[in-house]
């Protein structure tokens, strides 16, 4: 198989021919914020905004999850200005979520947190004001509980209900800040055709979809 | 192509040919006026199919048997509804303004008799000694008719009219040519998509063609969305086979199998019209498998959009033709590699696909002789707002934008002044007095902060508050993002927000900074073309019309007396009428009283700043005025 080498925050990288910088940095322990993203999708979501780097020669930072690797690329995942972008869309995302961590079954395990870390953000950021949707939870289906209001439409429980299963109970409706991930005609989980596989669940980055009773992802 | 088809395709079309010119010489061969109505959407709206009613029923009435047909736009919407009048021994004469009372009188007088109604005459279409002609007033000199050149003067429902007036036959002249050829011819050209990002039409071709796969797709994009442009609306029903044409040479060109004229539902007229145009393009074999007889196989598709600003974006239009929802994604991989059903696929404007037959008639140097060094030919603007001649305009590139708003359009109307033009939609921006001697192309609009566009032109004056356009367009885009991806769903919201706040008069010093951070932020970080360009308004507002946003936040005053919240209505004591009650009569609230010198007072916790007092006070007294900020108000806090 054909590889490319190249440079991410001054480590050097092999990789195969194709792949797309995110991917790449996040197999060689590099950390770069993402919530859209799964392996195994053939193209990109990019909906999320988050994986901003910077790569040499390129006058604006570029999203890491649609950016092919080139051989020679030299990658600057903490650049100013990417930095500055990754912070901007993440405020953004927090500034649409209630941010209730002490009552949140997710806090420790959540991709919210570790991307605030990582960034150096208070979760409680006061950047932009808050615009809330107050979305009723959705607490039918017996194996795990729906709270849209914690949702970033990453689009991951989409994906695998859909593309990976073969099921394709969610999906999205409505649209710009009403977007919200949900079943089809907004019928209860436990009305609906799902299946209560629970991968929807195990590929939700925050505590939107989180199983009851305590249990925790299942391996 | 082989010789032999080359001579099939000729005499096929020249027999088609023959028998178009001959109708379309019958005419005018009878003897009899011919009259033309405007009924574009324009016209209609004006009230034309009225007024197409009382000139059937009047002729009728009187016996006659003149030929009336339907038309598309001419370009002169401010004077819809537009009758047109073919009389033997007379010029072609243009009448604006007509109703049906008035079309009875241009039958009695003018039809029957000898009198033209000079009364209601706008313009002869050649020069003449009875009438001033179009080619006499001062906008002639601007303007360039290229691809609005048939609008008005056909029937759209009439492939014959089209293929009379030369129609088609850049499609003959195409199919002998090499495709390599047209692609070269074509950037030779310079001609660059109308669509409003520029892109160099024959690149985009170029590209397609050498792209891997099969069948190929060329997809016309008519999802005109942007509020006031109704450039693409106005061609696809004044004159729809210009575009088919353009298409069938794109097709050739690129070796495409099929395309699609993607139309948004919202214009059922132009969807009716391409209709009934493709089907007759396909009769006469100017559509389908072997077209005139040679071996190129292509076929056109109608699709109706449904409501989607976004869906003229073209990976979220080409995701609503495969039945998926209209939401982009992120490019590359280019349409041109990998488009509609994953096939290499050309997305062209209206316009621009409707330039093609033009370029392959009379030649690229032609083309290219017009315009500006980076940007050749003429450009379709939609001028709309407040402005005497509001309508289609088509000019060189390079023409200012003083000559369109004041030499074309003929200036601000009731003597207001001039304040800012709004280019290119909600993707667009506002630009201000100073930049009116820019010369117009793609790029010195991008340099100015705004955009070409699809080639809406908003004009606004004094009476118009920079903060709330920017509120209006920015509420639009808000409105029409898809939701996809943080900065645009989330970033325009906030930023609507803080607009709203400014508003209403509750904006904070520090807002400015946030907004043009958030709007560069959002400019940088969003997916698509929709979320790049929606903070437009709001930069270019914030670039040249700071002073009004300051005028908001620290005294709480509109400059323009727009914004509701932040003006009050009050009446001068000095000028108001004793014995005049209008104001009092008009008020919805029964806000306004009388005190005891009979002098009328606004009671301003009850009035709702509906403004119909200041329409009611009669002109001589003028007593009632707005006052921004609110406390302006004698007595007030």
């Amino acid at each position: 198989m054909k590889t490319v080498s190249l440079t991410i925050d001054g480590k050097k990288i092999e990789t195969r021919h194709g792949e797309k910088i995110l991917w790449a940095a996040l197999e060689n322990g590099i950390y770069i914020p993402n919530l859209c993203g799964l392996r195994d999708e053939a193209e990109s979501v990019a909906s999320c905004r988050l994986c901003f780097v910077e790569v040499v020669g390129k006058e604006q930072a570029v999203t890491a999850c649609t950016e092919m690797v080139t051989e020679g690329m030299v990658v600057n995942t903490r650049g100013a200005e990417a930095l500055r972008m990754a912070r901007s869309g993440f405020e953004l995302l927090l500034s649409s979520l209630p941010m209730d961590c002490a009552h949140c079954v997710k806090s420790g395990s959540c991709e919210l947190q570790k991307i605030a870390h990582h960034l150096n953000i208070k979760l409680k950021s006061k950047r932009f004001r808050k615009l809330l949707r107050e979305l009723p939870i959705d607490d039918s289906s017996s194996l795990f509980t729906y709270d849209p209001n914690k949702c970033v439409l990453c689009g991951r429980c989409v994906w695998v209900c859909r593309e990976r299963l073969g099921v394709g109970v969610l999906g999205f409706a409505n649209r710009g800040f009403q977007r919200v991930v949900t079943t089809f005609a907004g019928e209860p989980f436990g009305e609906s055709k799902c299946q209560e596989c629970g991968d929807c669940v195990s590929v939700c980055p925050t505590g939107a979809l989180t199983f009851k009773n305590g249990k925790t992802e299942e391996e | 192509m082989k010789m032999a088809d080359l001579s099939t395709i000729t005499s096929a079309f020249q027999e088609i040919k023959n028998r178009a010119e001959s109708h379309w010489r019958a005419l005018y061969d009878s003897g009899k006026p011919v009259i033309m109505v405007g009924t574009a959407t324009c016209g209609r709206a004006a009230g034309a199919l009225e007024v197409l009613k009382a000139i059937r029923g009047e002729l009728k009435r009187q016996n006659l048997n003149c030929p009336v047909i339907e038309v598309g736009c001419m370009g002169h919407c401010y004077a819809e509804p537009v009758v047109i009048i073919s009389k033997p021994g007379y010029p072609s004469i243009c009448y604006g303004h007509i109703n049906p009372v008035i079309t009875e009188r241009l039958v009695k007088e003018f039809i029957l008799g000898d009198n033209p109604c000079f009364e209601f005459v706008l313009g002869a279409l050649e020069e003449n000694d009875l009438v001033p002609s179009f080619s006499d007033f001062p906008r002639a000199k601007y303007e360039k008719r290229v691809i609005l050149k048939n609008c008005g003067h056909i029937d759209p429902t009439e492939i014959d009219h089209y293929i009379a007036k030369g129609g088609y036959s850049a499609l003959v002249k195409a199919l002998q040519m090499q495709p390599e050829q047209i692609i070269e011819e074509v950037k030779r050209s310079g001609l660059r998509g109308r669509g409003g990002a520029g892109f160099p039409t024959g690149q985009k071709w170029e590209v397609c063609r050498r792209a891997v796969g099969e069948p190929k797709y060329v997809i016309c994009n008519g999802d005109e969305g942007d509020p006031g442009a109704f450039m693409d609306r106005a061609i696809l029903e004044s004159d729809p086979h210009s575009v088919i044409e353009g298409m069938i040479i794109a097709g050739y060109a690129i070796g495409a199998r099929y395309g699609y004229i993607y139309i948004r539902a919202e214009y059922p007229l132009a969807v009716e019209r391409v209709q009934v145009a493709l089907r007759q393009a396909r009769k006469l074999n100017l559509l389908g498998n072997h077209i005139l007889g040679g071996d190129f196989n292509f076929d056109i598709r109608l699709f109706q959009g449904s409501g989607a600003f976004v869906c003229g974006e073209a990976t979220a239009l080409v995701a609503c033709i495969e039945g998926k929802p209209g939401i982009p994604r992120p490019r590359p991989p280019r349409m041109a590699t990998r488009g509609l059903f994953a096939k290499p696929t050309a997305v062209n404007n209206v316009k621009t696909l409707a330039f093609v037959p033009q370029i392959i008639n009379n030649g690229t140097d032609c083309f290219a002789g017009t315009g500006t060094e980076q940007s050749k030919g003429t450009a379709v603007f939609a001028l709309a707002g407040k402005v005497v001649n509001t309508g289609l305009v088509e000019v060189p590139m390079g023409t200012t934008l003083r000559q369109i708003i004041f030499d074309v359009g003929s200036g601000i109307p009731g003597g207001k002044r001039f304040k800012a033009v709004q280019i290119g939609g909600p993707s667009g921006g506002c630009l201000p007095e100073a930049a009116l001697d820019l010369p117009i192309d793609f790029d010195s609009l991008t340099n100015a902060g705004a955009m070409m566009g699809s080639g809406g032109m908003v004009v606004l004056d004094e009476d118009d508050c920079m903060v709330e356009i920017a509120r209006y367009f920015l509420e639009f885009t808000q409105r029409e993002s898809c939701g996809k991806c943080t900065f645009c769903r989330l970033g325009t919201k906030q930023m609507l927000e803080i607009l709203n706040d400014i508003t209403q008069g509750r904006g904070k010093i520090d807002d400015i900074g946030m907004l043009s951070q958030l709007a560069e932020d959002v400019k940088a970080g969003s997916l698509c073309g929709l979320g790049q360009s929606a903070p437009n308004p709001v930069l270019t507002t914030l670039r040249y019309f700071r002073d009004e946003y300051e005028a908001h936040i620290k005294e709480g005053r509109c400059p323009a007396l727009m914004c509701q919240d932040l003006v009050a209505y009050y009446i001068v004591p000095e000028k108001c009428e004793r014995s005049c009650d209008a104001c009092v009569g008009t008020c919805t609230v029964e806000a306004i009283s009388a005190n005891k010198k009979r002098i009328k007072v606004v009671d301003q916790e009850k009035c709702v700043k509906c403004g119909t007092c200041l329409d009611a006070c009669p002109p001589q007294y003028n007593a009632v005025v707005k006052l921004s900020p609110p406390s302006e108000v004698p007595g007030s806090e």
